[in-house]
């Protein structure tokens, strides 16, 4: 092992002999620690969290997101019974998925079988619309994300005014959260954008947290099923694995 | 010649299909009293760890591959169905994604005990070589299989590794596009990849029968690395060593279970959840994080060529590990120098595996030479020159014989008998 440790502290001093790698100018801040309901092996989803998320989606969201990957069905798994569910699909209008009898594309109201609808006709119309960006679908945001809900967050609070000196490009927006700080997305929220029906103040942090929530139950929609299903199972194998060894001990126990 | 077997079931249904094919014997002879040396430790659970794995990824990919579609406009999508809509779907996609990850942490560490222990040394040459190709086929297998989502770094990924080839000279390119299937990684490769990636594990399981095949005729190595001298040596497989190995593959799923059910992304990168895009070029294309100890001796070499050819000489040179290794001590207990240098080994590659997952530069670069040029050293010149130099401790007479006196600390530190201790003889 003396060898192996010497050869690790060589390892170890090679940094000081060599200069370091350039700092790069515009890389985001770290991102902060944030507390989840959803966190770790017993967490769950908070139901009022993701409802209120649902609103902000909904409300401030979609006019430029899609979410194609998930169904309106799949809202019954933050708490909404399926006549909710039922409603809440009527009232989006689903544009030429349906064809009327003389073949015409018609527009027709979302059922819940039906995939979030998608703001755009195609790639060209969300850039057209959006100074050439263009917005990310939101199915898997959380997972294909570095840092995940917190990130989401982070980023929907990090709008500030950039640095004295900094050049921001025609239509950007300095966010400390995001790769090189220049977003081309505007400050989606501010305060009191959308109104709570459980009265909950939506502050930009509140509304922000609320729609992370939201967004991580839509990239993970089995989570809470595969938690439970994980602590069985681990328990099972825990005792599964002292029984074996007890077994195993006796079996051994004439070697010698 | 002709006749039946003489079978000694005596289940009468039993009896009469052994006498007409006797597998019931073969298992028999070489699952039930098959003579194993009774010193083996934990280390030897892996190969059979990696058996259940091998049979895992294969039974969770048929039932995958059932609804999985190989077409570039609709394979993120339909791997998105799977774990939203197929019953269970999630559970046997996270089941495989980390299953391959949990493959290579078993063989890596299967490989690990082979090199300790010398397991790869007279008579057990042709033994070790199989593992290589079995580890070769898997390392192809998993690159096919990370393309089949067809997110991000599925796309660059495939990009990037596929364009290895064509720093052959003269034909390399000729190669990649024929790899391809057109001019550049597209729905060809993906289709072709899928129908590989689903016969690669067949191939595996018929190279881990010959390897099988190989160690039941050379018998195991052990810890102590001598030869079966007496009856006393040995046990028979069951129930011994099928209990010891029971207990191996209960805490092998209980940690295969944790990263499954609490963190199945823990190991995957995000940007695989983007569907793969031609036009965008992520920030990083890093591979699985088995490759980056390989990715980061490719890298390390500033010619394109050279970097290939290092990449492939860092597997092949364990093709010809039997022969490099002088010493005719096979464990690393009776070697104070190898003892110390295999260690070094091990440092080296979690340090490509770090240098690996990080852009080439500043000190990353120096990290990776020095790491790399280590690996060579080990295998090439330090290797072949410490059998001359070592000084063996002396090995103990047989494996019955050190088994008794059991030092208060425990352990398997080596225990020379200097009085009954005499050098191994050579094979």
């Amino acid at each position: 092992m003396r060898l192996a440790l010497l050869a690790l502290g060589a390892f170890l001093a090679l940094p000081a002999l060599v200069p370091t790698a350039r700092a790069q100018v515009m890389d985001p801040e770290p991102l902060p620690k944030m507390r989840w309901s959803f966190d770790g092996p017993f967490g769950t989803f908070d139901r009022a969290a993701e409802q209120r998320g649902l609103q902000v989606w909904q409300e401030v969201c979609s006019n430029c997101h899609s979410m194609k990957e998930a169904y309106y069905r799949n809202l019954t798994g933050i708490g909404l019974s399926a006549d909710q569910v039922k409603a809440f699909a009527a009232g989006i209008t689903i544009t030429g998925g349906a064809t009327d009898d003389s073949g015409q594309p018609i527009d027709r109201p979302a059922l819940p079988a039906d995939h979030f609808r998608t703001p755009f006709a195609n790639e060209k119309a969300a850039r057209a619309a959006n100074n050439g960006a263009l917005p990310p679908d939101h199915s898997l945001i959380e997972k294909a994300r570095e840092g995940g809900a917190t990130y989401i967050a982070a980023l929907l609070e990090g709008y500030r005014d950039p640095p004295a000196g900094m050049k921001m490009g025609d239509g950007m927006n300095y966010n400390i959260a995001f790769e090189g700080r220049q977003i081309a997305m505007a400050q989606p929220l501010h305060d009191g954008q959308v109104t709570y029906s459980d009265g909950t103040p939506a502050t930009v942090e509140q509304m922000s947290r609320d729609v992370a929530t939201f967004l991580t139950y839509m990239a993970n929609p089995e989570m809470e099923q595969r938690k439970r299903m994980g602590v069985r199972i681990v328990l099972f194998l825990a005792g599964m694995t002292v029984v074996t060894y007890a077994v195993k001990r006796k079996i051994w126990s004439d070697v010698h | 010649m002709a006749g039946l077997h003489q079978s000694d079931f005596k289940n009468p249904v039993l009896n009469w299909f052994d006498s007409r094919m006797p597998i019931l014997t073969m298992m028999q002879k070489e699952y039930g009293t098959f003579p194993t040396p009774k010193n083996f430790n934990y280390f030897w659970n892996f190969g059979a760890l990696a058996m259940i794995n091998l049979v895992i990824m294969i039974a969770t990919g048929i039932f995958l591959a059932m609804n999985y579609t190989a077409h570039t406009s609709m394979a993120f999508d339909s791997v998105e169905r799977i774990m939203r809509d197929v019953n269970y779907g999630w559970l046997l996609r996270y089941v495989h994604a980390n299953g391959a990850s949990m493959f290579f942490i078993v063989t890596y560490i299967h490989i690990f005990r082979a090199l300790y222990y010398g397991s790869y040394k007279a008579p057990r040459e042709l033994l070790f070589m199989l593992g290589v190709v079995i580890l070769l086929l898997m390392m192809a297998t998993a690159f096919m299989g990370y393309v089949l989502p067809w997110g991000q770094m599925s796309y660059w990924g495939a990009t990037v590794i596929t364009n290895l080839f064509s720093a052959i000279p003269v034909v390399g390119e000729s190669i990649v596009t024929w790899l391809w299937g057109g001019f550049s990684v597209d729905n060809p490769t993906l289709n072709r990849f899928f129908s590989l990636h689903y016969l690669l594990p067949f191939m595996i399981t018929g190279v881990v029968f010959l390897h099988i095949v190989a160690l039941h005729i050379t018998g195991s190595n052990n810890p102590l690395g001598i030869d079966v001298k007496t009856p006393q040596d040995t046990i028979p497989f069951h129930p011994y060593y099928t209990i010891k190995d029971s207990v191996g593959i209960c805490v092998f799923l209980l940690v295969f279970a944790i990263v499954v059910f609490f963190a199945p992304n823990y190991m995957g990168h995000p940007d695989n959840y983007i569907p793969a895009n031609p036009l965008s070029t992520p920030a990083e294309i890093v591979p699985e994080w088995y490759f980056l100890p390989f990715y980061a001796i490719l890298r390390s070499v500033p010619s394109k060529l050279g970097g290939v050819s290092l990449m492939f000489g860092a597997i092949a040179v364990l093709f010809v590990l039997p022969w490099l290794d002088t010493s005719p001590v096979r464990s690393a207990r009776f070697r104070p120098i190898y003892r110390q240098l295999i260690w070094v080994l091990v440092l080296a590659l979690f340090v490509l595996g770090f240098v690996g997952a990080h852009r080439p530069e500043g000190i990353w670069v120096v990290l990776g030479r020095v790491a790399t040029a280590y690996y060579f050293l080990h295998f090439l010149v330090l290797l072949p020159l410490l059998g001359k130099i070592e000084k063996p401790l002396p090995l103990p007479e047989s494996i019955s014989s050190p088994v008794l006196p059991r030092g208060p600390g425990g352990g398997g530190g080596p225990m020379p008998h200097g009085a009954t201790a005499k050098p191994m003889e050579k094979i």
